[in-house]
């Protein structure tokens, strides 16, 4: 089990601010997926080596050429706010 | 315009090849279909009367210049998770509620190429996260069957658009059974290829190691002519599967006569609805008509596949989904005080409740201490989950058992818990742990509620299952049973 210390701990880690009151649902509902997961352990798995890709394949390399045109113009486009090709954010560096 | 038109997308390509009437006549046949029964589906998130239109003139134009093709001309409607150029591509989230895709998805790349008229983009639950189709921020698709029902998720909206005859055909992507589910819970056909034999590039990601993009439609004949257009090698995906094209109707008419069938006596548990299990009994029963050998196996370790799906697809989406930061596109927060808030904020209004559980559950179990119990735990039952399936598959050709334990179950009797509704998909998760190939395809009614029965293959055998698929078709008519809504307009 979760507690809302540790749910708000998850909440900044992911980047999500929560309300008390979904902190408090999520203490509930977390536990319960939690407590549905630990069946995990019902099975022996010492030495089975995990399987992190269904076909086992590596990634596929590519020669080292230029593909892509600039497309900065079409990308930004739906960009919250953008000025001389650069995105915007809230000052970093006072 | 023609009041009557053949239902399923062979024929519809048979009477335009004919002249029997143009992709206009079909367009504007559906899209008025479309305004007067979606108000009570609400299966489309967009719809693009005048795009359709103009993609119809041009399918009709191509035609008189001698051009053809099974799919020249049909109109599909279009999950709203694959990117469509200059179209809003939502994956039913707020957080992309404004998102104008700047480019198109392979596959729809692909199915345009082949004619294709899309006719909006469709419904679904957001980013893909969900079995009933009722985490979508535009509000839940209802059950064409039943209106106070679920269609099933993730793909629901593309599901119930079918199943109503507001399109003949729909694209979907399945992660956990997001094709297959809505499939069985509509009465409709769907399947989920191999992993990696549909693009990627262009799909929204929500777990990448499992999502698989796949066509529902209203018989395995169609669905193996969508394939033949959505499946193919591409290079901008890193991980599709280098395999020659295929014709995946090539094997439709075989006979079944020796054909091994194994039938896993865990997918006929407790946990099974005996209604939906005398179907899956009946159903068993024409394949063995049919010539089938059917016989039970063991897959004793997909008993462990929901919490090992859990902990993998949504550590998965906890990573996919860090982009949606509120900076680069999608939704941001008002008067941000500084970048945390801005982060903080914009994903916190522009999530749903279940995508932010997925999120912190996912979190959780790649966070430093938790990683071996859970998600290293969660890889090494993905490998004997598939060492299951190889074993058997070792003795049979096909596995068949049931799509979901249930048929559809009503609006909201499961959103509250969510460990309930993850049950839903007790049969499916499996098979996208292992990155096999499944159908669903209809098998009867329970309760007044169609009843799916799923069909599973080995690596890049979707012709064997699309063969059996149709065999059973042949034999059976649920999958020409139409919802009470169809003769409504």
């Amino acid at each position: 089990m979760l507690n809302a210390a540790q749910i708000e701990a998850l909440s900044r880690l992911a980047r999500i601010q929560l309300d008390a009151r979904e902190t408090a649902a999520l203490v509930t509902q977390l536990g319960e997926i939690l407590n549905m997961v630990e069946r995990m352990n019902a099975v022996a798995t010492d030495g089975v080596e995990p399987l992190a890709h269904p076909l086992e394949i590596d990634s596929r390399r590519r020669a080292d050429e230029i593909t892509e045109q600039d497309q900065r113009a079409n990308l930004q486009h739906g960009a919250p706010a953008t000025e001389a090709g650069y995105y915007l954010v809230p000052r970093v560096i006072e | 315009m023609h009041s009557v038109f053949p239902a399923t997308v062979k024929d519809l390509g048979v009477g335009l090849a004919r002249g029997d009437f143009t992709s206009v006549d079909l367009t504007k046949y559906y899209l008025a279909r479309v305004a007067a029964l979606d108000p009570r589906l609400n299966s489309f998130i967009s719809v693009y009367p005048e795009r359709a239109l103009a993609t119809a003139v041009a399918a009709d134009a191509a035609r008189a210049r001698g051009a053809n093709g099974p799919l020249l001309g049909i109109p599909y409607a279009n999950k709203d998770i694959f990117c469509a150029a200059g179209t809003r591509t939502s994956c039913a989230s707020r957080m992309l509620d404004s998102f104008i895709a700047p480019y198109d998805a392979t596959v729809v790349e692909r199915l345009t190429a082949a004619g294709m008229v899309m006719l909006g983009k469709a419904n679904m639950d957001e980013f893909a996260m969900g079995s009933s189709n009722e985490t979508s921020y535009y509000g839940p698709t209802r059950n064409p069957w039943n209106l106070d029902c679920v269609p099933g998720g993730s793909s629901g909206g593309s599901a119930a658009a079918v199943a109503a005859r507001l399109a003949p055909v729909a694209t979907g992507t399945d992660t956990g059974g997001s094709i297959r589910l809505p499939a069985a819970f509509c009465g409709i056909s769907g399947i989920k290829p191999t992993y990696g034999r549909v693009s990627r590039y262009g799909m929204i990601a929500f777990a990448s190691s499992l999502d698989q993009g796949g066509p529902l439609a209203l018989s395995a004949e169609d669905l193996a002519l969508m394939l033949n257009a959505m499946c193919g090698f591409d290079g901008r995906d890193s991980t599709s599967a280098p395999r020659a094209d295929e014709d995946f109707t090539r094997e439709l008419n075989a006979p079944l006569r020796g054909l091994r069938i194994g039938l896993p006596r865990e997918f006929f548990d407790a946990a099974l609805d005996s209604e939906v299990g005398s179907c899956l009994e009946q159903a068993i029963a024409v394949l063995r008509g049919l010539g089938a050998e059917c016989r039970e196996i063991s897959l004793a370790s997909t008993a462990y596949a929901i919490p090992a799906y859990y902990i993998l697809s949504s550590a998965e989406c906890s990573s996919n989904l860090s982009r949606y930061d509120g900076v680069r596109f999608g939704h941001r927060c008002a008067d941000p005080a500084n970048l945390e808030d801005l982060y903080t904020r914009s994903r916190a209004e522009g999530f749903g409740a279940e995508v932010k559980r997925r999120i912190l559950v996912g979190t959780y179990a790649l966070s430093a201490g938790y990683y071996a119990a859970y998600y290293a735990k969660a890889q090494q039952l993905r490998r004997l989950i598939k060492e299951d399936f190889q074993a058997a598959f070792a003795d049979v050709d096909l596995i068949a058992g049931p799509t979901a334990p249930s048929v559809a179950f009503r609006l909201g009797q499961k959103a509250a818990d969510p460990v309930q509704m993850y049950l839903s998909d007790i049969y499916t998760t499996a098979v996208n742990l292992a990155g096999l190939p499944a159908a669903s395809i209809p098998a009867g009614f329970a309760n007044g509620l169609p009843v799916g029965l799923q069909l599973i293959g080995n690596y890049f055998a979707e012709a064997k299952i699309l063969n059996v698929a149709h065999q059973f078709q042949g034999e059976t008519d649920w999958h020409l049973h139409t919802p009470p809504l169809v003769g409504s307009t």
